[in-house]
């Protein structure tokens, strides 16, 4: 488990260098097309910081089982959510969580057009506080629902050893600098009422 | 897109073309007026300045950072004085940095700063700086921008001519401005000549970790030492301080000191008295002072008082130290990169009197003495002098080098700084400054390699220059291009307390070893608590230790109870966080001190007592995360001898 946190985390800090270097050099690029780009700060998420523990964004982004996500974030222009202060918690689908949603979806959320409500759908993802797999057990028996950034209450579950969001199985919980990435092989949904 | 980018670039060299040859239109038509002032001083938001200045806040007792050439300030660095945004001097840790032999002292005046030098040149590890009144040398490490030592210099008073480094940092000094019994004792004031005695301290610095040691203390004539300058290159190995007083009057200092025509440049042979020292010279001496250390890894200061001290008599080391007759009551003194010139600054003359190391030398070797004073040999004024830079103006102070073989002095009267030429001594500009100049700064204008692109120069007054803030008015300092023939006025900006003096060092030298936070692993203050299940609360008789950690968004513990009236309880708080730029603060209903700011990986403690029964609140004050005002807790507190168990909790579990 170590090591492969910290493969995510060396491959993290590799994309990031590589991205900062093009921005870089593209320097030229950015500026003349600003006029009719538009300018969604980049906020937090430019800082360069190589000693911190990595952060959400630095550990979805190392992670080659959230490729999808990275992407679907950076569409949605929200990059610099998950490299503040938070707390957060987020829960990070895998590639083949977004797999099983019907076919074309995510294409179509990925257009330029539908940000709004790509960034919907992830922000549904995110909870303010620290809620790691033990944390979310607490939940559970005090029968405390979560928040969700989007204002959506999920309900928290156990069944044996397992915990539930929202009915979706949380598979391991990692530890960030700014809070918890919990994977999970389900996209939330709005709860069915 | 290729199209775009190279039309791009073409753009953008033409505007570049055109910027320049406007900038020279400028000149020409201008002269020293140049138009573009604000861009040359501007530093665009996100990006950093080219320069670190440290400037010593003078009565504040503190030392501010600030960027060059923005002049925006960074950070002020607790110094001599309490501050309790940082909890410097209020928390328990910190308590003991501003221990010394009259016990805890909470406020100074802090004056010349000087960065530590290898081969004369800035290293970027450490700033040493001075505190006058109660007499001591601090050292700031300039990873953590936070002070880290602090040691008292005894037999001193008044403790001005400090605290410049030598070409390799083998010595920070210190001399005392007060003559003063040594030791001290009960005897009347009017019998200070021939009695009272003016000490110059040596402070040997550990390469390695930059600790400081007394070595020895010159034991000087009780004339008033005023300011001090190692020799650089060709005279490293000698100090030079400039005297006034050499009347040695004891009253009315304002006529009575100024009788004299000529007062002294005391010129020591530092390497000759470190050898007599080495070989067993000197003579130990009780006195009381106190050294105080800071530590990066227990978080906490700790205080040593010493009880003695080796004094050298001038007398015992024949041929290290002379006197340099120089014109009334020299203030400045400063030696030029080179360590060819020893400029002094007579308050009082019209003319900037200048030696020559090398007459020096050649007037010792040939025992061309004048006479002597205390057995201390006088070397003859025209035989040593250099130059002299006549009229230049009003009230010399102080003199700063570009290493391009300009100089540059101060006047305090007639508010300017004057630009001359070493080795022909003309003037070659003037520049007024806003208003009555003290010290100026060239970053590593104290060193054998100046950066000599900006200048600072330090106001005592400002009057109209500022939007009224009532009687007290701010004081200021200026900014000056100083790359072309003539100085240019950029900016002027306020400062923290009296800007007394500053020193300049790139930013490259210093900013990649800034530290970011503490790691925790490496935290071993006695009462860290490195984890949440670790929290706990401990009774001790009537004294209560909580170990509380605090991360985002909580404490924990943040509920205690079971606290008694009458109860001392120490917060013994730890710092989670391992996330560049996430501290946390905390304080306490009715606590009588100041709230503790914690760094990542940091323990910090203060004490509360628990003084009415009753439920208390604590919360954290350094807006930390998005859930900050949810971090809070209550202490219970039950009348003496209650039964309520001591309890802690957090979440109820």
């Amino acid at each position: 488990m170590k090591t492969t946190i910290y493969s995510l985390f060396v491959a993290g800090v590799l994309l990031i260098f590589s991205a900062c270097t093009s921005s870089e050099t593209q320097e030229g690029d950015t500026e003349s097309s600003n006029a009719t780009a538009d300018n969604t700060p980049l906020g937090q998420a430019s800082v360069v910081d190589n000693e911190s523990d990595p952060n959400i964004l630095q550990v979805a982004i190392g992670s080659p089982d959230h490729t999808t996500l990275v992407a679907a974030v950076q569409a949605a222009k929200i990059e610099h959510i998950l490299v503040n202060a938070g707390p957060l918690t987020v829960f990070a689908p895998t590639n083949a969580a977004f797999d099983k949603l019907p076919e074309g979806t995510v294409d179509t959320l990925l257009k330029p057009e539908n940000v709004g409500d790509l960034a919907t759908i992830l922000t549904r993802h995110a909870a303010p506080g620290s809620y790691n797999i033990e944390a979310l057990k607490k939940e559970a028996r005090k029968g405390r629902k979560l928040y969700m950034a989007t204002g959506d209450y999920f309900e928290v579950t156990v069944d044996g050893d397992d915990v539930f969001v929202n009915g979706v199985k949380v598979l391991a919980s990692i530890q960030t600098a700014n809070g918890i990435v919990n994977v999970v092989d389900e996209v939330l949904l709005p709860k069915s009422e | 897109m290729k199209l775009t980018k190279y039309l791009f670039a073409a753009a953008l060299a033409g505007v570049a073309l055109s910027f320049t040859s406007c900038d020279n239109a400028k000149k020409e038509s201008k002269g020293a007026l140049g138009g573009n002032l604000a861009e040359r001083s501007f530093v665009a938001p996100g990006e950093h300045d080219e320069f670190y200045g440290f400037i010593s806040g003078g009565f504040s007792g503190q030392l501010s950072v600030i960027g060059l050439p923005s002049g925006r300030i960074f950070k002020v660095i607790p110094v001599f004085s309490v501050d309790g945004e940082k909890a410097y001097g209020f928390n328990e840790e910190t308590k003991p940095m501003l221990n010394t032999s009259y016990g805890f002292i909470p406020w100074d005046d802090s004056h010349h700063p000087d960065i530590s030098q290898t081969n004369g040149v800035l290293d970027g590890r450490w700033v040493f700086i001075n505190a006058n009144n109660t007499p001591r040398i601090a050292r700031i490490s300039l990873e953590t921008f936070e002070t880290v030592e602090i040691i008292e210099i005894p037999n001193s008073a008044g403790n001005h001519s400090s605290s410049y480094v030598t070409d390799n940092t083998e010595y920070v000094i210190a001399g005392t401005r007060f003559g003063v019994p040594v030791p001290q004792r009960d005897m009347p004031i009017n019998e200070y000549k021939g009695n009272f005695k003016g000490a110059l301290s040596f402070l040997k610095v550990d390469p390695e970790t930059g600790q400081m040691d007394l070595s020895f203390q010159i034991m000087m004539p009780g004339f008033n030492y005023d300011k001090a300058h190692p020799g650089r290159g060709k005279s490293h190995g000698w100090f030079f301080y400039t005297t006034y007083n050499t009347e040695e009057a004891h009253t009315l200092l304002e006529v009575n000191a100024s009788q004299n025509d000529k007062d002294y440049i005391a010129a020591i042979n530092w390497k000759k008295i470190e050898e007599f020292v080495a070989n067993g010279g000197g003579t130990k001496m009780k006195t009381k002072y106190a050294h105080n250390i800071y530590s990066d890894e227990t978080h906490m200061a700790t205080s040593t008082m010493k009880t003695e001290v080796l004094t050298v008599d001038p007398k015992d080391v024949p041929g290290a130290i002379y006197f340099l007759p120089t014109p009334k009551s020299p203030h400045g003194c400063d030696v030029d990169p080179s360590g060819e010139y020893i400029v002094g600054s007579g308050k009082l003359s019209a003319n900037l009197t200048v030696h020559s190391f090398t007459k020096m030398l050649d007037a010792i070797e040939n025992e061309k003495f004048a006479g002597d004073a205390y057995g201390i040999p006088i070397l003859n004024f025209e035989d040593i002098l250099a130059g002299t830079v006549v009229q230049p103006g009003l009230g010399p102070l102080h003199t700063e080098f570009d290493g391009k073989g300009n100089a540059y002095t101060t006047f305090f009267i007639s508010s300017e700084v004057v630009k001359w030429k070493l080795g022909t001594w003309e003037v070659i500009d003037r520049k007024p400054t806003y208003y009555s100049v003290g010290h100026l700064m060239i970053p590593g204008g104290n060193s054998q390699k100046p950066f000599g692109k900006y200048l600072v120069a330090m106001n005592k007054i400002t009057k109209d220059r500022y939007l009224p803030t009532g009687p007290e008015v701010t004081q200021s300092a200026q900014l000056y291009d100083i790359t072309g023939e003539k100085m240019e006025l950029l900016l002027d900006f306020p400062t923290v307390g009296e800007p007394h003096y500053a020193a300049g060092i790139p930013a490259d030298l210093v900013a990649p070893h800034s530290k970011k936070y503490f790691k925790l692993e490496d935290n071993k203050h006695p009462y860290a608590t490195l984890s949440e299940k670790d929290a706990k609360v401990v009774r001790d008789g009537n004294t209560v230790h909580i170990y509380m950690t605090m991360i985002r968004s909580h404490f924990a513990p943040d509920n205690i109870e079971g606290i008694q009236e009458g109860d001392r309880v120490y917060f013994h708080v730890t710092n989670l966080e391992q996330d560049y730029d996430v501290p946390h603060g905390i304080s306490m209903i009715g606590a009588q001190t100041s709230e503790l700011l914690i760094m990542p990986g940091q323990t910090e403690t203060f004490v509360w007592e628990a003084k009415n029964q009753g439920v208390w609140p604590f919360y954290c004050t350094d807006f930390c995360s998005a859930l900050h005002q949810e971090m809070q807790g209550y202490v219970r507190v039950s009348p003496k001898g209650s039964d309520v168990p001591l309890k802690w909790s957090l979440d109820d579990e």
